[in-house]
């Protein structure tokens, strides 16, 4: 067995062992811990396929960004376990049936997609060409008006959550930097010249 | 065999760097507390050896033998992991740090996301303790320092990226050695990239919770931040990764900024000098900048700090993209 072969089955196990503990696990924090656990080991074997540059971009974006906000989430929400864990054995009949039609749904799609023999051999691996330079240069070429779009699917979103939860609330104070650093001398002192026994 | 052999080499490498990279970093720390010190007038740790030398290693052994203790409401295991987590990940972004031409443990094609990538994780650790440890100011602790993090990341990101464009590769070797012009250290990116390397170094003190973005550790309004509820050992964990955080954090404005290995001078004395010296010249002159400003800057308020950070140096960083990718395509002209 090469190394590349136990690296490989070291992170299938890991992905799928923890991706199991994501449903299993009584506590929620503990799930999404484990699903940081599923896409790091996910990036391995990416790493393993070639595709270092997916492999550090899944890690960065799903691990360092959005699980955090996961995290967050599922640590500020105060919910009762044990209540939430009550209608689990009732639930489970419609759930393996769900699971089964998305699994016999998976094999009859899978089972007859074909991949021609010829196009999988014949794909050019291009030399002196790093994967990430590969990447680029079909995604700024080739894909570049798809991924503009994307870019801009992506911008209307965030705008849009921007919009949905920002709400300015009158009364509050505020600091105002720019206002504070155009303060000069003349506006902000004033010398007063107090008389005896009189105060200002 | 040449499987194991290759192994062991990896082992053997890796032990060395990191046995090396732990002597500096207990060193950096006695010279953090010394210029702190110094600063203030005081004397600093002078009681252990002769300077008080072996104070960091007192400090450590101190550490490992005093009894851990587990609060009784703490989710044991995260709590337990939580200072691995922080510890294992600050040391593996060194896997990819050239210290000297080909010096690297692992020369990454991505080595720069990789590190990117590594210190993204560790605000893991933080959310981890802060939440195990079952206590409201810890908890509070970490919720803040974990938004910090993740915001300084942005502009750092895009501050590396500038620095990619002009050097047209994600290898940290490959990024040194096209600063390596006869210019000697005018040639380094510090000074084309100035604002960028501003930018960089004080989005290193936030991502790294250094003062004046300790917001972490600010005892007087969180206690000691989110290991308030640590001892020992896992406090030591702790400790270490963040100051080896800082380390790597110095490395890689070496690298990114400061030419790396290469000698400030290409003429004969400064060339006879090996590149291995040069670079921990250069890390331990970032390091004496960074307890600089410890020393002498007062902290930020928490709003001030998010203001930094999302409104002026995203922005800056966002244009500054922009511009250098229009100067080396209309300008320099870049691979043409």
């Amino acid at each position: 067995m090469t190394l590349a072969a136990a690296f490989f089955y070291l992170f299938s196990i890991v992905t799928i062992a923890s991706a199991v503990m994501v449903i299993s696990a009584r506590n929620p924090v503990h799930s999404v811990l484990f699903l940081i656990l599923a896409f790091v080991n996910a990036a391995g074997l990416f790493l393993l396929t070639g595709a270092e540059f997916l492999a550090m971009i899944l890690v960065v974006v799903y691990v360092g960004a959005v699980a955090v906000l996961f995290l967050f989430v599922v640590m500020m929400l105060d919910v009762d376990f044990a209540e939430l864990k009550q209608g689990f054995l009732q639930y489970l009949p419609v759930g393996m049936l769900v699971g089964l039609v998305v699994l016999v749904e998976l094999i009859t799609v899978i089972g007859v997609w074909s991949v021609a023999p010829q196009a999988a051999l014949n794909t050019p691996t291009p030399a002196n060409l790093s994967n990430t330079e590969a990447i680029g240069r079909v995604l700024y070429t080739q894909y570049v008006y798809l991924f503009q779009a994307a870019g801009f699917v992506l911008l209307t979103a965030m705008i849009g959550a921007i919009v949905l939860t920002l709400q300015h609330r009158k009364n509050v104070r505020r600091q105002n930097i720019a206002e504070q650093n155009a303060r000069t001398r003349a506006s902000a002192i004033e010398v007063k010249k107090v008389p005896s026994r009189a105060g200002v | 065999m040449d499987l194991l052999l290759s192994l062991l080499i990896i082992l053997a490498k890796s032990l060395g760097i990191l046995v090396v990279l732990l002597v500096l970093v207990a060193y950096y720390i006695l010279a953090d507390r010394k210029i702190w010190a110094a600063v203030q007038l005081r004397r600093g740790p002078n009681v252990v050896g002769p300077w008080g030398v072996w104070q960091s290693f007192a400090d450590m052994i101190k550490f490992l033998v005093k009894e851990p203790i587990i609060p009784d409401g703490a989710n044991k295991g995260v709590f337990l992991i939580a200072p691995l987590v922080t510890a294992t990940l600050a040391l593996a972004a060194w896997a990819v740090i050239p210290v000297n031409e080909g010096w690297a443990v692992a020369n990454l094609n991505v080595g720069v996301l990789y590190i990117f990538a590594i210190s993204s994780l560790g605000v893991y650790g933080i959310i981890m303790g802060g939440w195990a440890s079952n206590s409201k100011y810890p908890f509070l602790a970490a919720l803040r320092s974990a938004a910090q993090m993740v915001s300084y990341e942005v502009s750092i990101g895009f501050v590396i990226i500038t620095v990619l464009l002009c050097a047209g590769s994600l290898n940290l070797t490959d990024i040194v050695l096209a600063q390596d012009t006869k210019w000697g250290f005018l040639g380094w990116y510090w000074l084309p990239l100035f604002p960028m390397f501003v930018i960089f170094f004080v989005s290193a003190l936030a991502e790294t919770n250094r003062p004046p973005f300790d917001l972490v550790e600010a005892e007087s309004e969180l206690v000691a931040g989110f290991m308030v509820e640590y001892s020992a050992s896992q406090y030591l964990l702790f400790m270490l990764g963040e100051y080896v955080a800082i380390v790597t954090m110095c490395a890689l404005l070496t690298i990114l900024f400061f030419g790396g290995w290469l000698p400030p001078v290409n003429i004969a004395p400064f060339t006879w000098v090996p590149g291995v010296v040069w670079f921990v010249l250069k890390v331990s002159w970032f390091f004496f900048l960074f307890a600089m400003v410890k020393a002498f800057v007062p902290r930020y308020r928490y709003d001030q700090l998010m203001r930094l950070g999302w409104k002026v140096f995203l922005p800056i960083s966002l244009v500054a993209v922009i511009v250098v990718a229009a100067v080396l395509e209309f300008v320099v002209k870049v691979g043409q």
